[in-house]
């Protein structure tokens, strides 16, 4: 699946996006955040405090508890400031 | 209705805007705009230049979904979303909403509802440059719970004359 990072979650990882093959015991959004912080200083850094990172599947809301099997894509954001 | 969602980069031609939503029609009897500026400050420091960066995708299908709330909500007869990208100084426009109606209660306040919405749940993120360097913008607990109080179970609210 395609992974998506923006605004200090994209300078923390130091990507914008990646192409991943979450292990199978990964099964939801927040068992995603907990994997990607195992990955290296850079995710630790960008996932330490996972209750304030919003996500996305396939460009909808979802929360920590979604399910992400059959997830093309998967967003990771800060809470918005737009308008 | 007439829907118009756009993001762009390019300045925004408000009266452009508010033309397409009236041209051809005499059933409309109110517009209501709203135009959101970049302002000089943010918590009392000077801003030099603001950045919004965005998703590019879900930006608009996350508009679209407020839009199509909205017109469940109201009797709508056009909207246009218009939410720029890019670079800022103070004094420039960001984002413009603008909703037709018959009646001025269901402009006005669908105007309010879709840029409540919009700051809170579409995916655009600010940083702001100021003398002390540049961060991100933090979120406002204001701006969530200005958006909670429309989560209340939608229902049409009764036109008052225009």
């Amino acid at each position: 699946m395609k992974l998506l990072y923006f605004s200090w979650v994209r300078e923390r990882v130091g990507k914008a996006e990646e192409q991943i093959d979450p292990p199978a015991g990964v099964t939801t959004v927040g068992g995603l955040m907990a994997w990607l912080a195992s990955r290296g200083e850079d995710y630790a850094h960008a996932f330490e405090n996972p209750k304030v990172i919003r996500a996305a599947i396939d460009r909808s809301h979802v929360r920590s508890d979604a399910a992400i099997a059959g997830a093309r894509e998967i967003a990771f954001f800060p809470p918005m400031t737009g308008g | 209705m007439t829907t118009t969602i756009r993001l762009q980069r390019e300045a925004i031609d408000i009266a452009a805007e508010v033309q397409q939503l009236t041209r051809g029609r005499t059933d409309v009897g109110a517009v209501v705009t709203f135009t959101g500026v970049c302002r000089a400050d943010e918590n009392g420091e000077a801003i030099a230049v603001l950045t919004l960066e965005h998703y590019p995708g879900m930006a608009e299908a996350e508009i679209a979904r407020h839009v199509e709330e909205a017109r469940g909500r109201w009797p709508l007869l056009g909207v246009t979303v218009v939410h720029r990208y890019g670079r800022f100084v103070p004094g420039d426009v960001i984002v413009l909403v603008a909703t037709a109606s018959s009646h001025r209660q269901a402009a006005f306040v669908s105007a309010e509802f879709l840029m409540d919405y919009l700051k809170t749940r579409a995916p655009f993120w600010k940083r702001v440059e100021s003398v002390s360097g540049s961060a991100w913008v933090e979120a406002r607990s204001a701006d969530d719970a200005a958006a909670e109080r429309w989560s209340a179970p939608p229902q049409r609210q009764r036109q008052s004359s225009g």
